[in-house]
This record gives C-alpha cells, structure tokens and sequence, in this order.
C-alpha cells in the first residue's frame, strides 16, 4: 500500500512544506505519490515530478481547485484514496483546513503536526503549546496526518523522475465559493523557509518602527517575523505571526525584539537552533530560551547592530 | 435562527504545564481551568449575534466530565442562553467530539455552528472541519470576520499568506481566529443570572455517538530542553558571537 502525500502548490510550484511532508512519507513507506490540485497547475504537477522518491504524481487541475476549497479539495482526496495506507499533507493553513475533512469522511482520526515517525502507526507530535510530547498510535485502517514543516529535513526539490498521470474527476460541492484575497506581496523569504528570522514584538511600539528590523533583515536575507501582540495592535500583518497558533519556525537564527517570551510565542520559534533575545526587561522569560541575550533599549540596540553589519 | 457554539474546558492558556514524571500525561492537578480561548471568541460572536439582531437562541455544547458545568455556566453568563453538557469519562478525541456536535446539530437546527480554530490542549485543529464534512455543510475556518448575508455567510480568513475572503451557504461551521472578536467580561449581575439558564445533559449513548478513540497515547514525554545561553554586554558582543562563536552570519 503506498502514501498519498497532498502537496501544497500555487499552481506554479511547489510549496517548500511539501518536501518535508514527503521526507516524514519516506521514512513510512518508500511508495510515495504525490497529488497536485489547482487550476492550471501543470508547472506544479512537472515540479512534483522532480521532487527526490516520489513514485507517481496525480495532477488534479481544474477551477475548483484553484483556491484550495476544503470541500472541493477534501472530496477529491477521498476519492483517490483507496489504496493509500496513509493520507499526508503540511500543517499549513490549507492542510490544516482540508485534511481534517478527509478523515471525518473516511470516518478516521486525523494525527496533526507530526515531528517524528517512530514507525507507521507511531507518531511524536507537541500538545499544550509544544510544552509537552506525545507519542500516540493509530489504529485507523488508514492514517491521516498533518506534518510539520520544521521537524523533517526536507528532500530534494531536484533529481527526481516520476510519472506523471491526470485525474479527471472534478467535484465542485456548491456550499463554498471563493471571494478573493489580500496576499502580502514582499522581496524576502517567507518566514517558513527563511534561515534567518528577526521578529518584533509589543516592545516596536507601532508598525512604522518595523523598518528598524527590516533594515537589519535586508542584511541577513532575513524574514520578518511578528508576535500575537504585534499584530493584534496592527503594526503588522497577520501573516507574520510566529507561534502556538501563528506560523512555527525553526531557522538557523531568530532574533526576538521587544518580545517578552509568553509561552505561545516559544511554541513557534523555541526550535530555532540560535536564539537571540534583545530586550529591556531583564527578567523577561524569553532570555530563558535565548542562546544570547541582549538587556538593552532596542531603539538602540537595533540601529547599532544594522551599523555593524 | 439559532447558534451553537462548541466550549472546551481546557487548562488556563496561563499555566505552564508540567509532563508527569510517569510519562502517562501532564500534571491537571489544582491547575486552573478555563473556556478555550478561541472559545471564548466563538462565544462573544455568536452572542454578537444574538445583540444584533441576526440570531434568536445562542446554545452552548460542552463534551467531558461533569466540571465542564463550570465552563458552561461561563458561556451563559456571557450572554449564551442555554447550554448541552455531552457528560463522558473518555478522553475523546476531536472525530468522537464532531459527531456529538454532528448529534446536536441534527436535534437543534442551528443555522451556524461556531468552534474554535484549535484546543490549546491538544492543538489538533480538527473538530469544526470534522463536523462540517460529517453533515456535508460548508466551512469557515481561522475566521476573522464573518458577515451574514441571506442565507450565507462571507468570512475572511486567516491564512499563511494573508488574508481570503470566502462565502459559504447555511448552515455551515466557522472556526475562530484571534482576531475575529476581543471577547467581553462577565458582570456580575449576568454571573448570577447564569445560575438560572437551563442546561440539559446527555451522555454520547443517548445521542447515539460511538466516541471510543482510534488514537491511543502511548506516552507524554518533556520537550528537548535548550542549554542555558548567555548575556551579552554590548551589541558589539553580539554580532561577534554570531559571526565567530555561532557562525550563523
Ligand atoms: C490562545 C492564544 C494563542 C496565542 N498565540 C500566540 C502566538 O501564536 N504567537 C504569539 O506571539 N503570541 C500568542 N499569544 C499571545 C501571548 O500570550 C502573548 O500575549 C504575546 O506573545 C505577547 O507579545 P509580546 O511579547 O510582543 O508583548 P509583551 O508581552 O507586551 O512584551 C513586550 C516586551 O517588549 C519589551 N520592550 C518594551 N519596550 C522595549 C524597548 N524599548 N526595548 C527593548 N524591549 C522593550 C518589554 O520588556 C516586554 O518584554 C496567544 C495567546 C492566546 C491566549
Ligand atoms: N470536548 C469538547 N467540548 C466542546 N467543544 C470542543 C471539545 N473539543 C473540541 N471542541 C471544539 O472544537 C474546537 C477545536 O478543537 P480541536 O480540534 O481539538 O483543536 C475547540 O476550539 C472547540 O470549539
């Protein structure tokens, strides 16, 4: 029985996410398809083709699955699934919003977030905001799992040589239509693939004092990354959100300013190999989690360290 | 039209929880418990609602042992007008849980049902979805704003790019995110009122719900733990410890 891995696409590409969801399926099975569904996603499905160990691609295109509508989406999936002993997609927004539907359909549990494979019913995933986790089994005759984008090294996007075969089938479920979006265009890596993150917090005090950071993250290829209270005053959009219920991260470095370390926040970057904390408080909790930590007024500090980059 | 809204009673987002030296699970023992914050904002929204005009009843389900009165009474005093205890021992998990709702909602009628995004518990992420795709009804999820129009709802939404508008028909399921609403306090006045709401209880067997769980935990270990780092006196310091010690500019 193989692995259906679902891969996160703008119809263009592939997703970064989706190359660490097919490193969690290999080390499942070494049988791992591969579906691309959008609208005119033939350059996506090609790119699913190179990724390193996939064996077959299935390209859904079609309108209704141009915006990743969980019915549309969901009804799809199902209906590939015969033959799949496991269902994967990234923990990312769509994945969250669809795949918890499949289960339900196939009248399943769904694993979220996965960090480790103990072996295929076996799963490590974080509870209570990554302070504690779990090892849990399934029983299901078919498991359906979210992964996390940070916890598997991802494969190689290149080398591979898969088939690539079409699925005609189309369901439009009639209970959902698209709108439109507001997608934040920016010249910098996206945080989730980003190996630098400077992030800012309360402690910015507005969104104008944002440029401080991206001063300093146009030197290090950085992202730029938020916390809750950041965005939640409007100094920064939503999609900057690093956290237990933002985006969870892992780079190489993070850099937290005027960010004082609640535990949500920890939940999303507390895996980054170097942490840096600038902040004027020194008992703030994130100097606990930092590897070094800064005590300083961070309308000083910022500017200083973007003069000596 | 009625609402329902879904309350998990949930360890305060507050408390640091600790993993049991058995690894059977985390430390619940004299631990403040609260509503689900995502709860609490499906509750504020669907009593909105209720204010505005747009709906007539807000009813709100809570499924675990008999303390989730408490988190009952808690949505009452908020301005829901009746709760549902689904009173169970098991822990179930979130398909067990959308087919209570599921249960509910085939009894109730409600034209929408509002969950939270996620139980800051388990962090799974799956019950409003679940629910949504066990009646066949459209869903909403990580919502940020939520406008009825006739016969449906148009909701934004948060996503790993932005933000997305949709527009789904009713009865369909929304699940809240942080910034949809900023939830109220309870006045004293509608704590005492709360005491006299109704709330039914039933067990899952009455409804006709199989919860027994397909997952099974096995053990509930710490996080790695990070060595402790270090403090820097200038920024100086910094950038040279990053260049030369960390080697991560
Ligand atoms: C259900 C739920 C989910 C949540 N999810 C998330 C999440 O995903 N991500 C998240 O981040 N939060 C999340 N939170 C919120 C979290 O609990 C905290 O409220 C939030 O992280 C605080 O943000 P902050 O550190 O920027 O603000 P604060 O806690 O206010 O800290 C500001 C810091 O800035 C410092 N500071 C101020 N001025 C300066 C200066 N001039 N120079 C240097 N330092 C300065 C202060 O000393 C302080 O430490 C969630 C909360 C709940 C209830
Ligand atoms: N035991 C429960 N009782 C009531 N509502 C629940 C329960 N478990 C989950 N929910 C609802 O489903 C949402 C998502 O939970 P989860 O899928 O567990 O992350 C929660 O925010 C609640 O609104």
């Amino acid at each position: 029985m193989g692995i259906l891995v679902i891969a996160d696409n703008d119809n263009e590409s592939i997703k970064a996410p989706t190359l660490v969801t097919v490193a969690a399926a290999l080390q499942i099975g070494d049988n791992v398809d591969v579906l691309v569904a959008g609208s005119g996603c033939g350059a996506a499905g090609e790119a699913a083709a190179k990724i390193g160990g996939v064996n077959k691609v299935l390209v859904a295109d079609n309108d209704t699955y141009g915006h990743d509508l969980a019915e549309n989406l969901a009804a799809l999936v199902v209906e590939l699934a015969a033959g799949y002993s496991h269902i994967m997609t990234s923990t990312t927004t769509s994945g969250k919003n669809f795949l918890p539907r499949v289960a339900a359909l196939l009248d399943v549990g769904q694993i979220s977030d996965i960090t480790a494979v103990v072996s295929e019913d076996t799963f490590e995933r974080p509870i209570y905001a990554g302070n504690a986790i779990a090892t849990v089994q399934s029983s299901d005759s078919v498991k359906v799992i979210t992964v996390r984008g940070t916890a598997f090294d991802p494969v190689p996007a290149d080398g591979g040589s898969a088939a690539v075969e079409n699925v005609g089938s189309v369901t439009d479920s009639g209970v959902s239509t698209w709108d439109r979006e507001q997608i934040v265009e920016r010249d910098r890596p996206e945080l989730t693939a980003a190996s630098v993150i400077i992030s800012g917090g309360r402690g910015m005090q507005n969104g104008d004092n944002f440029t401080l950071l991206e001063s300093v993250a146009d030197k290090l290829g950085a992202a730029v990354g938020a916390s809750r209270a950041a965005v939640d005053a409007g100094f920064v959009p939503n999609d900057m959100q690093v956290g237990q219920t933002g985006k969870i991260v892992a780079p190489e470095l993070y850099v937290a300013v005027g960010i004082s370390g609640a535990i949500q926040h920890l939940a999303g970057m507390k895996d980054s190999k170097v942490i840096v904390a600038i902040n004027k408080d020194e008992d703030a909790p994130i100097f606990q989690v930092a590897d070094y930590g800064l005590v300083a007024d961070l309308f000083k500090a910022v500017p200083e360290m973007d003069g000596l980059l | 039209m009625k609402v329902l809204v879904a309350a998990k009673r949930v360890v305060d987002y507050n408390v640091n929880v600790r993993v049991l030296s058995d690894e059977s699970g985390v430390d619940l023992n004299n631990v403040k418990m609260s509503v689900n914050p995502f709860d609490e904002i499906a509750i504020e929204e669907a009593v909105r609602l209720k204010e505005a005009g747009k709906a007539e009843e807000v009813i709100v389900v809570s499924v675990g042992s008999s303390a989730c009165q408490e988190q009952i009474r808690t949505a009452l005093a908020l301005g829901a007008d009746r709760g549902i205890l689904v009173e169970t021992e098991e822990d179930v998990q979130p398909l067990g849980i959308a087919k209570v709702l599921k249960a509910i909602m085939d009894k109730e009628q409600p034209e929408i049902v509002i969950t939270g995004k996620q139980a800051i518990d388990g962090d799974n992420s799956q019950t409003g979805q679940m629910l949504a795709a066990l009646g066949g009804y459209g869903q909403a999820t990580f919502a940020s704003e939520v406008e009825l129009g006739d016969g449906t709802a148009t909701v934004t939404r948060e996503i790993d790019g932005g933000l997305e508008t949709i527009t789904v028909k009713l009865p369909a399921v929304i699940t809240t995110d942080l910034r949809l609403n900023e939830p109220r306090y309870a006045s004293l006045p509608n704590i005492m009122k709360a005491k006299k709401k109704p709330v039914d209880t039933y067990s899952p067997a009455d409804l006709g719900v199989d919860v027994t769980p397909s997952i099974t935990t096995l053990k509930v270990s710490p996080p790695a733990e990070r060595q402790a780092g270090i403090t820097v006196e200038t920024v100086e310091e910094l950038v040279d410890k990053l260049k030369n010690e960390a080697k991560v500019i």
